[in-house]
C-alpha cells in the first residue's frame, strides 16, 4: 500500500512537472531559457517512458528528444541571434500582443472544450486492451530476435522503419537543398575541458553504440538508439571544430548516408522476390539478416543526424565558390 | 484511475498548451518549440494506453511508432529551423508576415 502511494505521489509530480516545464518554455520571453527548459523536458519525458515501462522509447528520447533537439535549438538560436544583430535590430524585437484579446479567449475556450472531450474520451476506455501484444507474442519465435519493440520495428513493420529512414534522408536533402545554415565562423579554439572530455568521450560513445546494436535484439536498445549515440559523438566532434576533411564531406559521407536506405530496399526487393512478401524474411535466418539491417541502419541514422547538425555542406560549397 | 490513463491526460495536457502557443506565439523559434511539445504529448498519449494490456508486458506496437516518430520529429525539426534562418536571414525577421496589417 505505501509503495503505491509513493509511486502515485512520483507520478504526480512528475505529470505535474511535464506540464510545468512545457508551460514555462513555451511562456517566459528569453527563447535561451525556453529551449533550456525544452531540454530539462525532454530529461523528464524520458522518466516518463520508465514509469511506462517503455525502455526502448526512452533510451531514443534521452539520446534524441533532449540531447539532438536541444543541441540544433542552440545552434539555431546563435545562429538567428548573429542574423539579428547583423541586420536590422528594430525589425528584429519580438512583437508583443500579436494576436487580438478577444480571439484569444475564444481560443482558450476552444481549446479547453478540445481537452475535456479528450480527456473524457480517454476516462472512458477500458482499462484492459489486449491491443497487438498477444499477435506481437505469438510471432516473436518466428521474428528471429527475443525484444518485441525490435521484431514491430525490423521484421513485423519494417516498411515503416524503411520509409522513416528515407523521411530522413529526405529532410537531410531538403536541410542541403536549402543551402544549409549560415556557417559560423569559429575562431577560437575549443575550451579545453570540452577538447579532453571529447577526446574520453567519443570512443565510448562508439562502444556504447555498437553495444546498444547488439543488445537490441534481446533487450531494450536498436538502431535508432546506438545511431543517435553515435551522432551525438560526431556533434562532440563538430563542437571541438574537427569538421570532416572535403573528400569525406563528398562521395564517402553520402555512401554512408545512403547505405541504411539502399539495404532496406535491396532487402525488400529480395524478400519480395524470394518469400512473395516485402520484407517477409525466413525464420532461420531473421536474426542475422536483422542485425545487417540494424547495422548499415544505425550508420545512416548516425551519419544524417549528424550531419543535420552540420547544416549546409560548407566545405563542398567552399569548393564551388 | 490507472496509471496510463493518468499520463494519457497529461499528454493531452501537452497537447493543448503546444497547439496554445503554435497559435498564439508569433516568433518562428516558439512555434517549433511548441510543434515538439505537441508531438511529446501525442507519444505520452500512445504509449500510456499501450500500458492497459492487463499483463506485465506493454503492447510492443505503440512503443515502435514512437520511436519511429521521435526520429522524424528531429529531422522534421532541423528542417524547420534551417527554413526559419533562411527566412530571418532574408527579412531580418524570425517571424511570419502578418497579412491583416499590410
Amino acid at each position: 500500500m505505501e509503495t503505491v502511494m509513493v509511486a502515485w505521489m512520483f507520478d504526480s509530480l512528475l505529470g505535474l512537472g511535464l506540464l510545468w516545464l512545457a508551460w514555462q518554455s513555451l511562456a517566459c520571453s528569453d527563447l535561451f531559457k525556453a529551449i533550456v527548459l525544452f531540454i530539462a523536458f525532454g530529461l523528464l519525458m524520458a522518466l516518463a517512458w520508465v514509469r511506462l515501462e517503455a525502455p526502448d522509447v526512452a533510451l531514443a528520447e534521452a539520446a534524441i528528444g533532449a540531447g539532438l533537439t536541444g543541441a540544433l535549438l542552440m545552434v539555431a538560436l546563435a545562429q538567428l541571434q548573429s542574423i539579428e544583430t547583423n541586420g536590422d535590430a528594430a525589425v528584429a524585437t519580438v512583437k508583443k500582443g500579436h494576436c487580438i484579446r478577444p480571439l484569444q479567449w475564444l481560443l482558450l475556450i476552444a481549446l479547453s472544450l478540445m481537452a475535456t472531450g479528450l480527456g473524457y474520451v480517454i476516462i472512458s476506455f477500458p482499462a484492459h486492451v489486449p491491443g497487438l501484444s498477444t499477435a506481437v507474442a505469438t510471432h516473436l519465435e518466428a521474428s528471429g530476435v527475443s525484444n518485441p519493440v525490435t521484431a514491430v520495428l525490423l521484421n513485423f513493420r519494417g516498411y515503416d522503419t524503411l520509409l522513416e529512414l528515407v523521411v530522413l534522408l529526405l529532410a537531410l536533402l531538403g536541410v542541403w537543398s536549402l543551402g544549409g545554415t549560415v556557417p559560423q565562423q569559429t575562431t577560437t579554439p575549443a575550451p579545453l575541458v570540452l577538447e579532453a572530455l571529447t577526446r574520453l568521450l567519443v570512443p565510448m560513445l562508439i562502444l556504447t553504440a555498437a553495444y546498444l546494436l547488439w543488445v537490441g535484439a534481446h533487450a531494450p536498445g536498436g538502431a535508432f538508439q546506438a545511431g543517435s549515440v553515435l551522432a551525438a559523438a560526431g556533434v562532440l566532434l563538430l563542437l571541438i571544430g574537427r569538421h570532416p576533411r572535403a573528400a569525406l564531406m563528398a562521395l564517402p559521407l553520402r555512401l554512408i548516408l545512403v547505405l541504411g536506405p539502399a539495404t532496406f530496399v535491396a532487402m525488400a526487393v529480395v524478400t519480395m522476390l524470394i518469400e512473395g512478401a516485402l520484407l517477409k524474411f525466413p525464420p532461420e535466418h531473421a536474426g542475422k539478416l536483422i542485425l545487417l539491417l540494424e547495422t548499415t541502419a544505425m550508420l545512416s541514422i548516425g551519419a544524417t543526424l549528424a550531419a543535420l547538425f552540420l547544416g549546409g555542406r560548407r566545405h563542398t560549397d567552399k569548393e564551388h565558390s | 484511475m490507472s496509471i496510463a490513463h493518468f499520463y494519457a491526460l497529461v499528454g493531452v495536457g501537452l497537447i493543448s498548451l503546444g497547439l496554445y502557443a503554435l497559435i498564439v506565439h508569433a516568433h518562428l523559434l516558439r512555434k517549433i518549440l511548441a510543434i515538439n511539445v505537441m508531438g511529446s504529448g501525442i507519444f505520452l498519449l500512445l504509449v500510456a494506453l499501450a500500458k492497459r494490456t492487463g499483463t506485465a508486458l506493454p503492447d510492443p506496437v505503440p512503443h515502435a511508432m514512437v520511436i519511429t516518430g521521435i526520429v522524424v520529429a528531429v529531422s522534421a525539426t532541423a528542417l524547420a529551423l534551417t527554413l526559419m534562418l533562411k527566412l530571418s536571414a532574408q527579412t531580418g525577421c524570425a517571424e511570419l508576415p502578418d497579412d491583416e496589417k499590410e
